[in-house]
């Protein structure tokens, strides 16, 4: 017997019909995952310890049901083994179907009664008669006419053994699966009838067109082969619509379109078919234009050309591996890829409440603003005056018909093209209105950063693949976020602690040494390495617009300077003040042009730098955690331990005891004045409790990213040599504000190279009669570096024997043997984790992604930051 | 005989005794401390190990040296997680601890000088009870306070008080004084009073965390040291400050009655100590606290307004919750609060664990958080925001806006706030100065009154702006309140 190919769509319900002792499980066994096939017998097992136990039956089908439907959501085709013979077990099926949007398929095995019997009575375990067989086959009968009115698309009968031994079951794809065409694509709003506004715009986007033997286009190809996608309501209202549906459809026929349909067509094709509609809202143009075609061959061969193009459309297209996702009417993330009615109607008129508004026009729910999809989604159908990314969506329908503008966006550049209306060649019913004055397009939902069952979460990073958040950081998080961080629309990015190097074996009296950190790196491949300078004061993040007005309305300083939890540093007007010093530096060093790509005048306005740097003094922020700790240490100490020291000497001279107790207690007295002395080395005055800014100082090392209104830029494959002659550029430029970062390469392969790293750091942290913190070494190819063993650190510090006294307190060099033992592993994890975010997040920004996917991975670093680590690391 | 301790400090506490006719020959101090006065001895102590030394012993004058070496491991062992001071993670690695006199000092002393605490010499029956001529040096007492606490608090006791207090850092003179005091104390007292005053006056001045071994042994001192503390004018803050670290009960009893009163808690040194407008509101005959006033008004309102759902937006500790829960009108109480610790404590001050199914049906405590947009949120009748929006930065207030008017959407909204203007009637605010240190703004009444009208024309609303508390002719109440409600379109 030749083969018997049974087509099921890529994503569907797949029910198997049939008797007991028809072979459902073999056949599923055959030609399905394990997992893809849910039977009701292992569901009676899984609730009553059964397969047989029929008292199990409704609980059993609720389990079924449920991990059927589960497995939908996740777009996974799913088999339903069980007899389904009866039309009431089916219909819930279908409906499961419906409620996820995918396709239910029957596959019937309509064997004789006798096979079904032999094949019970081969198995111990069915122990029930005939009969049951029987009825089985009567009801089964009954029902093989009615499947299709059940709502099963693709009906599949097996009558015999042989035939099910034929059977091959072929997977075909959904219609809108077009994630293997990666284009590149120009995407291209609402034309409606607009003719030639659509030429001018193809002539733009560089297609050739060509014309018939009369002058009129009737197809138009991209030199480079990229294609045009339609995304509907090409007809109706417009001037020329039988001109516009020509090229398209040219266009389409010849492999230089993709179009999906909009309301428009599917009214038009109802009306080519006789149907009764409303001859309204610009149909009544387009059933004019064509009943003018004088040649009435033409005009009839046009007519069906028109129903036979608008019909065959499908209502949405998921594109270039699923990143970009085409529909008239916009479309939520659990319709892509799916189909049913309701897709269908979502893609073709929106998400609309079904009443009308004032002007008698659905009025519509804004799906946009709740979109968390990963998938671009381009779409149309609502007029809008200027273009607006929203969580990821644009709509690009600019209203040319009512003398708008005409918009296609290339894909996937990104990049938008317009062309202005010709006339307004329709008066709209409502106008086309601004922008209202309270945008909540991109706020964000609780659920963007916090799971509210109370599970913990995952953000994906292309760096190191999913970051998990446990629940009760991210609870943690929300509240810092809320109560005390800078606007989400400002905080894009927030840097991640850093590892510090573990000790080296030939200077057992030092905690941190740089040979620790040049070997850890060796071991993971990485020996081009740059030691920077690690000035001691706050970790600032400054984004700054070229101009004051810049990123409004979320700022009204022209930018934000916030620490490392997103906290602003200075209130308003101090925040201005530095903000102006470090744009008109930037001025100076030439470098917004440079860093921001060279824009239209008009989005110069809307140039911004982000910049991570330190921000000195550390007693400019930190005065507060000075005075309370730092200097109450050795103001207690200076008054205890003197007066401690002389009356052990009075006790000594006495003949007490004490001698061990003295020395310790001398010892203490050191420490403590050794402490005093290093935190006095990071404090200086400032004018910042006067408001002025005098004495603050602002040390950049690494441009994080620049962009404009529009589009972003990230710096993460630049080598540090790069960002830090960045900053050089704007010490030259401001060398009040800004501060150097001093730096040295070293080779960690050459144990030459390492041995000057050692002694420039030795220099650095007391040597030489400077008290740096110490030093980064970071590899210097870059931040978002991976070794030749993965991930590797971005940094490691290595800090200053003298500074660790303000870190493990005034006597730790005595406890050094302890203190070695210290774990790095956890700190080391939690850097590479809180990096991949940190990237995550810029990469986002700069791919244009909506404020929620740039947000999430802001908010997880901060979340990361309550992990339970020595804060001491 | 001296162990080892830690590296990390040491905190000396000296008494002297000059020879006097009740006590001839000085050095039977020792008599009375019960240690050789020409022997040093060590005791482990919690917190690391007590020495008792003698510098001096002769028939004039007799010093004995308590010299506690503080094991900071230890410390950070017993302190354990989340008692580390907001902000600043190092707290447990760098802090003045073990240098300063606290309480750490005051638990050695107590069991070092126990016998001596209690008022017993064996060997001598005619000392305890003779006042003597007494020198103390506590050469690094910290004191929240300041010198001038340390002499308000000794010098009614009967002590000459020399108290010096020392630079934070000499070398940066604009941070002035440290709260550490170089204290002496000269008087004529039994040494038991000098001890059980020093035993309870250290962690009083202190004012931090502290460590007693059991929570009957305090109440025991408090209760025996009975002989100066009932009559000491400053009683009540040191029986305040001392209970405040004890039982976090107590505290939540007095800050709860009004959070005015949590104001000079928090503020730092001086303020604190200056009695308040509301600081005897606890008193019988006084109007209701103005937390109880602004419970009440807008539980006024949301009766007024005929909700049945309401969300307490920034519940905190749950008060309104727990009153709207009284009320079987309010079929749905949400108790939503931005920080997880907050809406743990509601739910113990609520007794969740205890509360009958139907009241536990209509509660619901959920953390969310106003900047973020919260369907959960969406649906309820009224949504309160009692003293919430001043917590916020300015700048964050239309995503506040947004997320109750714009997504929430409830029929009413009820906005509570401090009225600034009221301020000036509360002596213990420094001019300028908010009611709590969280506090971003504080509006006048016009303010609040542009806000809101703002607010509720761009979402159509009605604002009915209203007084709680006392309304003075002058300044206006001390809480002002903002009443929106929704415009129903027409049909």
């Amino acid at each position: 017997m030749s083969e018997r190919v049974l087509e099921v769509p890529d994503l569907s319900l797949v029910v198997l019909v049939g008797a007991s002792g028809s072979g459902k499980s073999t056949f599923a066994a055959q030609h399905f995952g394990p997992f893809e096939v849910v039977s009701s017998d292992h569901c009676r097992g899984l609730v009553a310890d059964d397969v047989n136990d029929q008292a199990a039956t409704s609980d059993a089908f609720d389990v079924l049901h449920h991990i059927a439907g589960v497995r939908l959501r996740r777009g996974n085709l799913t088999v339903v083994d069980a007899t389904n013979v009866q039309s009431d077990a089916r219909r819930q099926l279908v409906a499961l179907a419906r409620e996820h949007d995918v396709l239910p398929v029957a596959v019937v095995l309509d064997l004789p009664e006798r096979v079904c019997l032999e094949r019970n009575a081969a198995r111990p375990d069915r122990d029930f008669g005939a009969h049951v067989v029987k009825r089985h086959r009567d009801a089964l009968r009954r029902s093989l006419r009615s499947l299709r009115r059940e709502g099963f698309r693709t009906v599949h009968v097996l009558s015999s053994v042989e035939e099910m031994a034929a059977a091959r079951v072929v997977r075909t794809p959904l219609r809108s699966d077009l994630r293997g065409d990666h284009g590149p694509f120009d995407v291209i709003g609402d034309v409606h009838g607009c003719r030639s506004e659509l030429e001018t715009l193809l002539g733009e986007l560089g297609y050739a067109v060509t014309r018939d033997e009369r002058g009129r286009p009737v197809d138009a190809a991209h030199p480079e082969g990229r294609r045009a996608v339609f995304l509907g309501d090409l007809v109706d209202r417009g001037p020329d619509t039988p001109g516009v549906l020509r090229l398209a459809m040219g266009m389409v026929e010849a492999g230089h379109a993709l179009a999906v349909p909009g309301n428009h067509e599917a009214k038009l094709v109802r009306a080519l078919d006789g149907r009764d509609v409303s001859v309204t809202h610009g149909l009544e143009t387009t059933l004019a234009q064509i009943a003018a075609i004088e040649d009435d061959d033409e005009r009839r061969a046009f007519r069906e050309r028109v129903r036979a193009f608008a019909d065959g459309l499908v209502s949405h297209l998921v594109l270039d591996g699923g990143k970009l996702v085409v529909a008239h009417a916009g479309l939520r993330e659990s319709y892509h890829n799916r189909a049913s009615g309701r897709v269908r109607s979502f893609a073709l008129y929106g998400d609309t409440t079904g009443e009308s508004d004032e002007f008698g026009l659905p009025v519509r729910l804004d799906w946009a603003r709740d979109y968390r999809g990963s998938a671009t989604v381009l779409y149309g159908h609502v007029p809008t005056p200027e273009l607006e990314w929203v969580n990821g969506t644009l709509c690009l329908d600019t209203g040319v018909v009512f003398g708008g503008r005409l918009s296609a966006l290339r894909w996937p550049e990104r990049e938008t093209v317009q062309v202005p209306a010709e006339a307004v060649h329709y008066e709209p019913v409502r106008p086309l209105v601004a922008e209202q004055p309270v945008r909540d397009d991109d706020d964000l939902a609780l659920t963007d950063v916090v799971s509210v069952d109370g599970q913990g979460r995952g953000v994906e990073t292309r760096l190191a693949g999913r970051v998990a958040v446990a629940a009760e950081q991210a609870a943690g998080a929300l509240e810092v976020m809320s109560r005390f961080a800078v606007d989400p629309h400002l905080l894009w990015y927030l840097p991640a602690t850093m590892a510090p190097a573990g000790g080296w074996a030939e200077a057992p009296d030092l905690l941190e040494h740089p040979q620790g950190a040049f070997e850890a790196y060796r071991k993971v491949g990485v020996t081009d390495l740059l030691c920077e300078e690690k000035h001691m004061g706050s970790r600032a993040v400054v984004l700054v617009a070229r101009s004051r007005e810049g990123l409004r309305p979320w700022s009204s300083a022209g930018g934000v300077v916030h620490t490392r939890t997103g906290r602003s540093f200075f209130g308003e007007e101090l925040t201005v003040a530095l903000l102006d010093g470090v744009r008109a530096a930037a001025e100076r060093a030439g470098l917004w042009d440079e860093l921001c790509g060279s824009p239209s005048s008009a989005a110069r306005e809307e140039q911004w730098l982000l910049l991570d740097a330190e921000l000195l003094p550390w007693s400019a922020k930190a005065e507060e955690l000075l005075r309370g700790q730092y200097a109450a240490v050795g103001a207690a100490a200076r008054a205890a331990l003197p007066a401690a020291v002389v009356v052990l000497e009075q006790a000594a001279a006495r003949g007490q005891d004490v001698g061990a107790l003295l020395e310790r207690t001398r010892r203490r007295e050191v420490d403590a004045a050794a402490f005093t002395e290093a935190y006095r080395r990071y404090v200086w005055p400032t004018g910042v409790g006067e408001g002025r800014l005098d004495g603050v100082r602002l040390a950049p090392f690494q441009v994080l990213a620049a962009g404009t209104g529009g589009g972003a830029g990230t710096f993460g494959d630049r080598d540090h040599g790069w960002h830090l002659a960045v900053a050089d550029r704007l010490v030259e430029a401001d060398p009040q504000l800004f501060r150097t970062t001093r730096r040295l390469r070293v080779d960690a392969a050459d144990a030459a190279s390492c041995g000057a790293g050692t002694t420039w750091w030795t220099e650095l942290t007391g040597a030489a009669g400077q008290w740096g913190e110490g030093m980064v070494v970071k590899p210097f190819a870059g931040a978002a570096l991976r070794g030749p063993k993965g991930v590797v650190q971005p940094g490691m510090k290595v800090r200053g024997a003298e500074y660790l006294r303000l870190v493990y307190g005034p006597g730790y060099t005595r406890d050094l043997e302890r203190l070695k033992q210290r774990q790095l592993g956890r700190k080391r994890s939690l850097a590479l984790r809180e990096h991949a975010l940190g990237v995550e997040s810029l990469a986002r920004l700069a791919d244009g992604e909506p404020l929620w996917r740039v947000h999430e991975a802001v908010f997880a670093v901060l979340a990361l930051e309550s992990e339970p680590v020595d804060p001491r690391l | 005989m001296i162990t080892r301790g830690g590296e990390d400090g040491a905190v000396l506490l000296t008494i002297s005794a000059a020879a006097s006719p009740a006590m001839p020959t000085a050095s039977d101090l020792g008599f009375l401390l019960h240690k050789h006065p020409d022997r040093a001895q060590s005791t482990e102590v919690f917190g690391g190990t007590a020495h008792v030394l003698w510098p001096q012993a002769d028939e004039q004058r007799a010093t004995a040296a308590l010299l506690l070496d503080v094991d900071t491991a230890a410390l950070q062992r017993s302190r354990g997680r989340g008692s580390t001071p907001e902000g600043f993670a190092l707290a447990d690695h760098v802090n003045d601890r073990p240098y300063a006199a606290s309480s750490l000092l005051a638990v050695a002393l107590g069991k070092v000088f126990r016998t001596a605490l209690a008022g017993r010499c064996d060997a001598r029956p005619e000392l305890p009870g003779a006042a003597l001529p007494l020198e103390v040096h506590v050469p690094s007492l910290v004191s929240r306070g300041g010198a001038a606490l340390v002499r308000r608090l000794f010098e009614p006791l009967g002590w000459e008080v020399d108290a010096a207090a020392q630079p934070l850092d000499p070398h940066v003179p604009a941070w002035g004084d440290s709260r550490v005091v170089d204290t002496r104390l000269r008087g004529t007292l039994r040494l038991a009073d000098a001890l059980s005053q020093l035993y309870v006056l250290l962690p009083v001045l202190d004012d931090a965390k502290h460590y007693w071994v059991s929570a009957d042994e305090v109440d025991k001192l408090v209760r025996a040291g009975g002989d100066w503390l009932p009559t000491h004018p400053d009683r009540d803050l040191v029986m305040t400050r001392y209970l405040r670290h004890q039982r976090s009960l107590v505290r939540d009893a007095v800050a709860r009655l009004d959070d005015v009163e949590g104001l000079p808690l928090d503020t730092g040194d001086g303020a604190a100590d200056k009695p308040t407008a509301t600081a005897t509101a606890t008193g019988a005959g006084r109007p209701a606290p103005l937390a109880v006033l602004r419970r009440e008004a807008v539980l006024a309102v949301l009766r007024e307004a005929g909700a049945a759902s309401v969300v307490d937006l920034g519940c905190g500790e749950g008060g309104l919750v727990r009153e709207l829960l009284r009320d079987p009108r309010f079929t749905r109480v949400v108790g939503a609060d931005v920080s997880a610790r907050e809406l743990d404590r509601a739910a113990r001050r609520i007794g969740t664990d205890r509360l009958p199914d139907t009241v536990a049906a209509r509660l619901e405590l959920l953390q969310t958080s106003a900047t973020y947009r919260d369907e959960r949120l969406a649906g309820v009748d009224a949504v309160t925001l009692v003293e919430v929006v001043e917590h916020l930065d300015p700048p964050r207030l239309p995503a506040l806006e947004r997320s109750v008017f714009l997504h929430a959407r409830p029929r009413t909204v009820v906005v509570t706030t401090p009225n600034a203007e009221h301020n000036v009637r509360y002596p213990g605010l420094a001019a300028g100065a908010f009611r709590h240190p969280d506090h971003r703004f504080e509006w006048t009444r016009a303010e609040l009154a542009a806000w809101a009208e703002q607010v509720a024309e761009r979402h159509g609303y009605a604002v009915d702006l209203r007084p709680v508390g006392d309304d003075d002719a002058e300044v206006g109440p001390p809480t002002q309140m903002a009443v929106f409600t929704r415009i129903e379109e027409a049909a």
